[in-house]
């Protein structure tokens, strides 16, 4: 890749990179390879090509990076221009992803983005293994958990129940709210995973039901009212169309019963903007609070990528509100952490044995001794109730699978079933290892 | 701290070790291990049931409370529970399926219940929603109305509203609007 380079080009980052330092981590080796593995063997991956999105692309390949892939769902909407800064008012209507693959691509020589315009959900594990690290710029909860659920399932433990480190790919995480943002590195089965800390996300702001049917008092109550209870009663567009934030006439509508019950109450403030606000649930976005909390993200990926120094450990609020305050903490790895705490245990079965002998087994050995073992599995993507005896209607079901073979029942060499029990706080992740007669 | 660099040269002049882990098998979400676990450990009152239409979907039930005591004793009513994948940092989508003449629900279904919009924590479990649930039936609550004029009668005449109550589960108009027969 020198074709596109010039004189000096990287002289800033080759400072860093060829240079011992005093801040530099204990473990850096100062080489000029470095550099090449930045510019040529580095893939990562950018989760969300939205505010945070664009920022951290355009800082990510003034780095050097230059094997990008990028994921968005989402199209150009004419709100999004004067933050999304790779975006032009030709471009509304075109996907996220390429309209900001092919900008990088055209103004950063050397640089090869690979858009994806589509979810993250689907691609499997075979797209997510290949890359160094991942950073993402979501603004969606169910986005990072899919996300962080999958790092988690690629990590490879040794024997002594130790993840094997090369199978760990760090998360660098960044969120913006209006004037408040965060930023956070994960490295799964190591530090605290999104999982572990899904309590800090702040709630969704509910209205109390009653406030909102009989006693509003804000004009956010009033938009409420009609989203929650007078859509679903009046059903304007039709049976089963739900309330889309995006479409002028619905929002419309609710903007107009709104106003009328606001007016009912005496209460002022409805208005159409505040109306798709609530509908939307948006929280204005702030350009600078994207552009620091991207900057910091890309320096994780930096020092993650090169080793250069230190990694943020792990988590730092941003806030700039009034002032600029910050604040740097570690989050823990939680004990009985849904995602990551679980290592998969092998369990050996021949795939004639049944599925009582596997509840036994769970029951009576002694490093498990579970009391009443619920047991799930996905098959083909499909969740699968194996057994569970605690719920009546759930134990008449699945009783019959009980005396049918593993085989019978469409398990797999390798495949992962999750035992949940009274007796541990956090459910087990098994994965089974069949032996067919003829290997015996 | 791991060191990225010298590692991932390893592993790629290590084709990744040994990947025999099997066929990539789609992974259980975090919301669906969570509600397994909540379903696993429900310990429910006598006066509850749940029932499963499909028992490998674990995120859409129905809970049947039939209070023994109060002013719905002998009743039969019919919650849906739609649990969707933002479980637990959002409350499961619960709505009351039978018609019922209470103070806290409207006749479309709506439930006004803390922790099913304002106070839910990821804390709580489907356990904390069926004994809040089973709580408005012993304790229908006139301060925070849902049904207005149910609640006005609670509270001005609770003789009334007691004879409203059982008139509604035997089925019949209260006013002008007819409620289903919800006895067992």
């Amino acid at each position: 890749m020198t074709g596109v380079d010039w004189p000096h080009r990287w002289a800033h980052v080759s400072k860093i990179l060829t240079r011992p330092g005093p801040f530099a981590h204990p473990d850096f080796e100062a080489c000029p390879e470095m550099m090449d593995f930045l510019h040529d063997d580095c893939k990562l991956l950018i989760i969300g090509a939205g505010g945070l999105g664009c920022e951290l692309l355009k800082d990510l390949a003034l780095l050097g990076f230059r094997n990008m892939d990028v994921i968005d769902m989402d199209t150009i909407d004419l709100s999004n221009l004067n933050r999304q800064f790779l975006f032009r008012k030709k471009d509304i209507g075109k996907p996220k992803a390429d309209v900001a693959a092919e900008y990088i691509n055209s103004r950063i020589p050397g640089c090869k983005v690979i858009p994806h315009f589509t979810k993250i959900q689907d691609f499997d594990s075979s797209f997510y293994r290949q890359f160094h690290i991942v950073v993402c710029g979501l603004d969606s909860i169910i986005a990072r958990r899919w996300i962080n659920g999958m790092l988690v399932s690629l990590l490879k433990y040794n024997d002594d129940n130790t993840v094997d480190q090369s199978s760990i790919i760090p998360m660098v995480d960044g969120g913006t709210e209006g004037f408040k943002g965060n930023a956070r590195v994960i490295l799964p089965g190591v530090s605290a995973c999104v999982e572990c800390t899904l309590e800090l996300y702040p709630p969704q702001v509910n209205f109390p039901m009653c406030t909102i049917a009989h006693t509003p008092r804000l004009p956010e109550h009033c938009i409420e009212y009609v989203k929650v209870l007078l859509w679903p009663q009046e059903k304007p567009f039709g049976e089963g169309v739900e309330l889309d934030g995006d479409d002028p006439a619905h929002i419309k509508w609710v903007y107009d019963k709104a106003s009328e019950r606001a007016s009912q109450y005496g209460i002022s403030g409805v208005t159409y903007r505040l109306t798709q606000g609530v509908v939307k649930r948006i929280i204005p976005a702030v350009a600078s609070t994207n552009a620091v909390i991207a900057a910091a993200c890309a320096t994780e990926v930096f020092k993650l990528a090169t080793s250069c120094c230190q990694v943020l450990n792990n988590y730092v609020n941003f806030n700039d509100t009034e002032g600029i305050y910050t604040y740097t903490f570690e989050a823990e790895k939680k004990d009985n952490c849904a995602a990551c705490s679980q290592i998969p245990q092998h369990l050996t079965f021949s795939e004639d044995d049944k599925l009582q002998d596997v509840v036994d087994h769970l029951k009576e050995s002694a490093i498990y001794q579970l009391k009443s073992p619920g047991i799930i599995t996905t098959i083909d993507g499909k969740n699968k109730t194996l057994f569970m005896s605690t719920v009546k209607c759930i134990e008449d079901a699945t009783k019959s699978n009980l005396k049918k073979s593993l085989k019978e029942l469409g398990l797999e060499n390798g495949q992962e079933i999750y035992v949940a029990d009274p007796t541990t706080p956090n459910s087990l992740l098994f994965r089974l290892q069949l032996a067919s007669k003829m290997d015996d | 701290m791991i060191k990225l660099f010298s590692l991932k040269q390893q592993k790629k002049d290590g084709t990744d070790g040994g990947s025999k882990s099997g066929p990539a098998h789609k992974k259980a979400s975090a919301a669906q291990l969570r509600i397994t676990k909540d379903i696993n450990e429900l310990s429910l009152p006598k006066t509850c049931q749940v029932e499963f239409p499909d028992p490998d979907d674990l995120l859409s039930f129905k809970l049947i409370i039939s209070p023994d005591e109060g002013f719905y004793k002998g009743g039969h009513f019919v919650f849906s529970f739609k649990v969707g994948q933002g479980y637990p940092h959002e409350p499961p989508k619960v709505k009351c399926e039978t018609m019922v003449y209470h103070p806290n629900i409207d006749l479309e279904g709506n439930i006004c219940l803390n922790i099913l919009r304002e106070d839910w924590k990821p804390v709580l479990t489907i356990n904390s929603i069926v004994y809040g649930l089973q709580y408005l039936f012993l304790e229908p609550n006139p301060e925070d109305p849902l049904n207005k004029e149910a609640a006005e009668v609670l509270q001005n005449n609770r003789r009334l509203f007691e004879q409203n109550v059982a008139k509604a589960m035997r089925g019949g108009y209260i006013g002008s609007t007819y409620f289903e027969r919800c006895l067992k």
